[in-house]
């Protein structure tokens, strides 16, 4: 009865998505304002209807209630209660589920912060996004419905996928959907940009908040997603350049463009079309990023199981709404170039011009090496991989640069810098971060090499340059600095961090397979690692057979390790659990092999120094997205509706 | 320079055209870096007896189906009936590879099968496997009569793909000089 | 040492030189090497990271290729006559992938061209546009009063 309930609500969401769609169009066209309120009520049911249709589905969950085909495959009595809540989203329908969920969440949120808003632009906003929802929900109805009975109903569920069954799975889905969904707001705005014709600084403001949010929500799911698969995996790596980490990555490019475009836009008015333009292409790459999972084109770890036509319906659905977006903009773009102030090379704006650059380009880089396989296939060029060893060569060099560039951004003003003030204030930020980069890996590690030092100098470079405007500030008004700024300081102080985590760990990572037995000891990066045996245990839906094993530093036992192989016994597979010793500086990580003759097993052990600061810079730019975000500006209820104003009355902020 | 607005219209048409084609393939299956290349030279024991040997030049003179197995792959034995079909039809010898295996397992495999293969080459460490391409079993090469290589199908062959491709290439193979 | 010529022969046959064995560089090369082919029969891994039978089978022959003395050029031929340019994670720069090599630096260079432009289009223009009013007020201004256009000449 409830997983009917949950499909009549899904029903009851599209028919609610579509009059959030057309009739404040029709409004707009017939000029009949009653129907350009309809807009957020209709969201507003959406969002009630789909979360109706979500917690039916978390109860049939729940309440392992396997008659729903959907559950029947992805659940099972055994598994623990918080893994069949996170098994909604566990697979390709759910998931879906979750999607919109999230993506009418936004509707709603975007229908109450935007009351001040005018009518037109409001109601045209939700119109955008509730035809983008009545995509997915017309597609989640026809193609993959999640509360499909089966008939008779099992007996017990098939299990989630074991790979899934880890506290990753909780967090991680939902932050990196909130991330994707969230673009939409960017692009519906952009949509409404075009479509009005108005691209003032009034628009960038409200776009701001909602774009730099959905950035957070983004960079949150992606470290959380690296983490996940560097614990999970048990491979050891962070990163794997697997086309659907690709899919979740160029969005956050392009994203991270946007967010520094929206800020010329606004405080110069100028590249407006480049704006609108961003703005529509990160939310297409997360539209492709979504066909690029569920469509099977390409092959990954982490794709869904696929359907093909799933494929042709989300391709037709890209090629419908990226495809329109753009005629539009190539019939409306041309209005918005109208700013011919004069743009200086040494300027904040002509940073951020380099950046947004450098970021774009980064970004179609890993689109054609994500997609170069399909294209060789199809120019009949043979069948080729391109993976880690291709991004590093190319990725390298075009975001170095970048990171040079975060350390100017603080010292260029707008408009125009003259070459002496960066001179003068930069000598000394680029003199501390050589020290720091050249003494870093020499103090933590005790080794050097020259990509790591340069790595460190880089790192370093970010971090210290950021420090140095904040301190400069805070000497000059001893006021509290506006939290946008310190969100940008923190975001940027992120990156360092990360660039530095990078550099060391793939300049010093190792890794050895050896053979041990019980009782013996294996030296590997000067730490004494004694293995005891292995036991049998039993957890809830699996057995695992787990190592024991300690870890002797000097002489001293410091940690003891639990590797494992686990048994899932439902699904019949075989997974692998590290075992990690975590540090600031250097994380000690082992994983189980197989089993060998003598009671001896094949052991992975993984040397990863400062492999934490790459998550550390990335929760820390999320950090700073979400200070930024705080900023009273855009929390203030917007009096001034005249763009002139606005603009006078923000340049003193921060300028 | 107006048509700089609609390079991304542009772009994202050549996208999705891509993408469509992108779909209308298998992904995971490869074609054989060894098509119209010699077939790897090998020398392996049979699997009826080991000090019995069996090697390249079984493949010389003419055409022959070399077909890689095991006893431990399940979708070897949906297509081990279509292997006789095709050997009967056709008059083609069969070339068992067995790959990774267990001497015992094997046999037995066969007899409660069948065996539609001549000759069978006992790979236990699967060296030759690996000379050959083979990525997983089962696999099927289409040797023509100087050893060479011309056609490859990974995975279970299927009834259409016997009918559609298999026999009509080693039939015309065999009319060839 | 005819029993140690056939038990060498054994261990190169059986493909007991496993990682294990390998001295420092050469455990270097064995890491990056498995690290940069791919596992043909997964979703998606090296051979480095993967539990598949195949994936031990082509760790082991990595292993033994790099005991033997053998270049890395070498042992990824080896593979690629065998299993197609699909085992390789680095494509090489041929025809088949100039493209995809240098699509994202020429991408970048034309981003930078028209970043160029765009700064010089916009440094000029208020000039331009300067030297166009004045010559428009000299034209209102009547064509009699000469004089009003030299000060251009000077400017250009």
């Amino acid at each position: 009865m409830i997983p009917e309930l949950g499909h009549l609500a899904l029903v009851l969401a599209l028919c609610l998505a579509l009059v959030q769609a057309i009739l404040p169009v029709y409004g707009f066209v017939r000029s009949r304002p009653d129907y350009l309120g309809v807009a957020a009520p209709a969201a507003v049911g959406q969002f009630v209807m789909l979360g109706l249709s979500f917690c039916s589905l978390a109860y049939a969950f729940y309440a392992n209630d396997f008659s729903v085909a959907y559950v029947a495959e992805n659940s099972n009595t055994q598994l623990p209660w918080f893994y069949r809540i996170a098994a909604v989203w566990g697979a390709h329908e759910g998931s879906l589920l979750l999607w919109m969920m999230l993506l009418s969440t936004w509707s709603v949120a975007v229908a109450f912060a935007s009351r001040s808003l005018p009518r037109d632009v409001s109601s045209c906003v939700l119109a955008v996004m509730g035809s983008i929802s009545s995509g997915f929900l017309i597609f989640t109805l026809f193609t993959s419905n999640p509360f499909a009975r089966v008939f008779p109903a099992p007996a017990q569920g098939r299990d989630l996928n074991p790979l899934l069954q880890d506290p990753g799975m909780v967090f991680h889905p939902p932050m990196l959907y909130m991330g994707y969904v969230g673009f939409c707001v960017a692009f519906a705005f952009a949509i409404t940009a075009l479509i009005t014709g108005r691209v003032d600084s009034a628009w960038t403001r409200w776009t701001r908040p909602w774009t730099l949010a959905a950035w957070m929500f983004l960079t949150t799911g992606i470290t959380l997603g690296s983490w996940w698969a560097y614990n999970e995996l048990g491979w050891g790596g962070w990163w794997f350049w697997d086309p659907v980490e690709n899919a979740s990555f160029m969005p956050w490019l392009v994203g991270t463009a946007l967010i520094h475009s929206l800020a010329v836009t606004e405080k110069r008015g100028i590249f407006k079309s480049w704006t609108v333009l961003l703005a529509i292409t990160a939310f297409s790459l997360c539209l492709l990023g979504t066909f690029l999972v569920r469509s099977g084109v390409l092959i990954s770890v982490h794709a869904f199981v696929t359907n093909p036509t799933r494929g042709i319906y989300i391709l037709s659905f890209f090629g419908v709404v990226v495809g329109s977006s753009l005629v539009l903009y190539a019939v409306r773009a041309p209005r918005f170039e109208a700013g011919t102030e004069p743009v200086e090379v040494l300027s904040r704006e002509g940073l951020l011009l380099l950046n947004n650059i450098f970021l774009v380009v980064a970004a179609a880089a890993v689109l054609i090496g994500t997609l170069y396989p399909i294209l060789a296939a199809g120019l009949g060029l043979g069948r080729i991989s391109v993976g880690p060893p291709y991004f590093d060569k190319v990725f390298v060099p075009l975001t170095a640069p970048l990171v040079v560039l975060i350390g100017a951004a603080s010292v260029m003003a707008w408009k125009r810098t003259r070459p002496q003030t960066l001179r003068s204030r930069l000598w000394l930020p680029l003199l501390l971060a050589i020290i720091v980069g050249v003494l870093l890996p020499w103090v933590t590690l005790g080794t050097w090499g020259v990509a790591a030092v340069a790595g460190c100098v880089l790192g370093s470079w970010a971090i210290v340059s950021a420090l140095e405007d904040v301190v400069r500030r805070v000497r000059g008004s001893r006021l509290m600095l506006p939290r946008q700024i310190m969100g940008q300081t923190l975001a940027h102080v992120g990156v360092g961090v990360f660039v530095i985590g990078v550099s060391l760990v793939s300049a010093f990572g190792s890794e050895r397979d050896v053979r041990m037995a019980p009782g013996q000891s294996v030296v590997f990066a000067g730490y004494n690692f004694t293995f005891h045996g292995v036991e049998e245990q039993k957890g809830p839906n699996y057995t695992s057979q787990t190592g024991e094993f300690t870890v002797a530093h000097n002489g001293r036992v410091i940690s003891h390790l639990h590797p494992a192989k686990r048994h899932y016994v439902e699904s019949d597979a075989l997974m692998t659990e590290s075992g990690i010793d975590d540090g600031v500086f250097r994380d000690l990580y082992l994983s189980l092999g197989e089993p060998l003759a003598d009671k001896a097993w094949s052991v992975r052990i993984y040397y990863r120094p400062f492999v934490r600061w790459i998550w550390a810079g990335g929760f820390l730019a999320a950090l700073g997205g979400l200070l930024a975000l705080s900023d009273k500006r855009y929390w203030r209820r917007q009096k001034v509706r005249h763009s002139a104003r606005v603009r006078a009355s923000t340049q003193t902020v921060d300028a | 320079m107006r048509w700089r607005v609609v390079v991304p219209a542009v772009v994202v048409a050549g996208l999705v055209v891509l993408l469509g084609y992108g779909l209308t393939r298998q992904p995971s299956i490869l074609p054989s870096a060894l098509i119209n290349k010699p077939a790897p030279a090998f020398n392996l024991p049979t699997l009826d007896a080991a000090d019995k040997r069996v090697g390249s030049d079984v493949l010389k003179g003419h055409v022959t189906l070399v077909n890689v197995w095991a006893s431990w792959c399940v979708a070897c034995r949906e297509e081990n009936d279509l292997v006789t079909e095709i050997s009967q039809r056709t008059g083609v010898p069969v070339l068992g590879i067995n790959y990774k295996d267990k001497r015992g397992d094997a046999k037995r495999w066969l007899a409660r099968f069948g065996n539609p293969f001549a000759v069978v080459a006992f790979d236990r460490s699967g060296q030759v496997g690996i000379d050959w391409g083979v990525a997983a079993v089962p696999e099927s090469f289409v040797v023509d009569r100087h050893g060479m290589i011309r056609y490859k199908v990974v995975g279970a062959i299927t009834r259409k793909e016997m009918n559609k491709v298999l026999i009509p290439k080693l039939k015309q193979l065999q009319q060839a000089s | 040492m005819r029993i140690s010529l056939i038990l060498l022969a054994a261990f190169l046959m059986t493909g007991l030189a496993s990682a294990t064995d390998l001295n420092g560089p050469q455990r270097a090369r064995y890491q990056q090497l498995t690290g940069d082919l791919r596992c043909l029969i997964c979703q998606n891994r090296s051979i480095a990271d993967s539990d598949a039978p195949l994936a031990k089978d082509l760790r082991h022959i990595v292993a033994r290729q790099i005991a033997q003395g053998r270049t890395d050029a070498q042992i990824k031929q080896y593979l690629v006559d065998r299993y197609g340019q699909w085992v390789l994670y680095d494509p090489p720069f041929e025809f088949a992938t100039w493209l995809l090599w240098l699509g994202p630096f020429a991408l970048l260079l034309v981003g930078l061209i028209m970043a160029l432009t765009i700064v010089r289009k916009r440094r000029d223009a208020p000039r331009r546009h300067a030297e166009l009013d004045r010559a428009r007020l000299a034209r209102v201004l009547g064509e009699t009063d000469k004089p009003i256009n030299r000060p251009r000449k000077d400017h250009s």
